[in-house]
């Protein structure tokens, strides 16, 4: 799936990446617990979270992730938001609980890994 | 040996949690290790980061490169584990709330270190400290700038 069409199915707001649009991601994780994220992702996932602290940000670079999705109308603080643009990592903000906006993805298609 | 880091690490900064993995991370892809390779060794390095930071007074993490593969060692002087086969089960933490909040202290660290590693060891000695040696071994495919070493 497409970054676009993650933004558009989350009605999301791109806090980082609008130049990345076009790259594809090619399956997603729901995970508040960066341990687990580490642990149970795979890389390239896209991750939604709750957490909107730098530990989110430093886990996606850690893990090779393609792009995280902020949840439940819940912003980063700039800092992290200038962390991820000089990592490259795009982000994403939609109002979407985390089970709705996983399954709203989910229903078009994007699915996970189990382990 | 292909290159070797060494980073000191202060207990309680969690503002700089994770820059030391960074670091170690962004060098093990600059001199072209593998992707699957760097991001182990990296989920190692960035656990054992975190552990030291939330538990020790003080640690380092190094990380040394060789044609063998790559070795995480992080020491740190702190309270020790005193149940170390408590402590590698998974769920099991002492961390407190705060650390949750951040997305870590849920239990899994070590687990989690052990699960990326081909070679796992840790030793620790109540009232003074734990050191933690990993291993990403080379046969697991370490290839470095398109062959192997």
């Amino acid at each position: 799936m497409k970054l676009r069409e993650v933004r558009d199915i989350l009605e999301a707001e791109v806090l980082v990446g609008e130049d990345k649009l076009d790259e594809d991601v090619p399956r997603a994780c729901g995970c508040d617990l960066m341990s687990d994220v580490l642990a149970f992702t795979m890389e390239r996932s896209l991750l939604l979270t709750g957490l909107t602290n730098a530990q989110v940000i430093r886990t996606a670079e850690m893990n090779d992730l393609s792009a995280v999705v902020f949840v439940r109308g819940k912003k980063p603080c700039e800092e992290i938001i200038e962390m991820a643009r000089e990592r490259g990592i795009p982000l994403f903000w939609t109002r979407y609980p985390l089970y709705e906006a996983c399954g709203r993805l989910y229903q078009a298609g994007l699915k996970g890994h189990v382990c | 040996m292909i290159l070797e880091m060494s980073y000191d690490i202060t207990g309680g900064d969690f503002a700089a949690a994770g820059e030391a993995a960074t670091k170690i991370k962004r060098a093990l892809k600059q001199i072209g290790v593998d992707a699957q390779t760097t991001r182990r060794a990296a989920i190692i390095a960035y656990e054992a980061e975190m552990n030291i930071i939330i538990h020790a007074y003080r640690g380092t993490l190094q990380a040394r490169v060789s044609p063998e593969g790559i070795e995480i060692l992080a020491e740190d002087e702190g309270p020790g584990i005193p149940d170390i086969e408590l402590a590698m089960q998974e769920g099991y933490s002492t961390a407190p709330e705060k650390i949750r909040e951040m997305g870590f202290g849920a239990g899994m660290g070590l687990p989690n270190m052990k699960k990326f590693s081909d070679e796992f060891h840790i030793t620790s000695e109540v009232g003074k400290g734990t050191r933690v040696r990993a291993v990403v071994s080379s046969s697991t495919a370490l290839i470095m700038n398109g062959s192997e070493v």
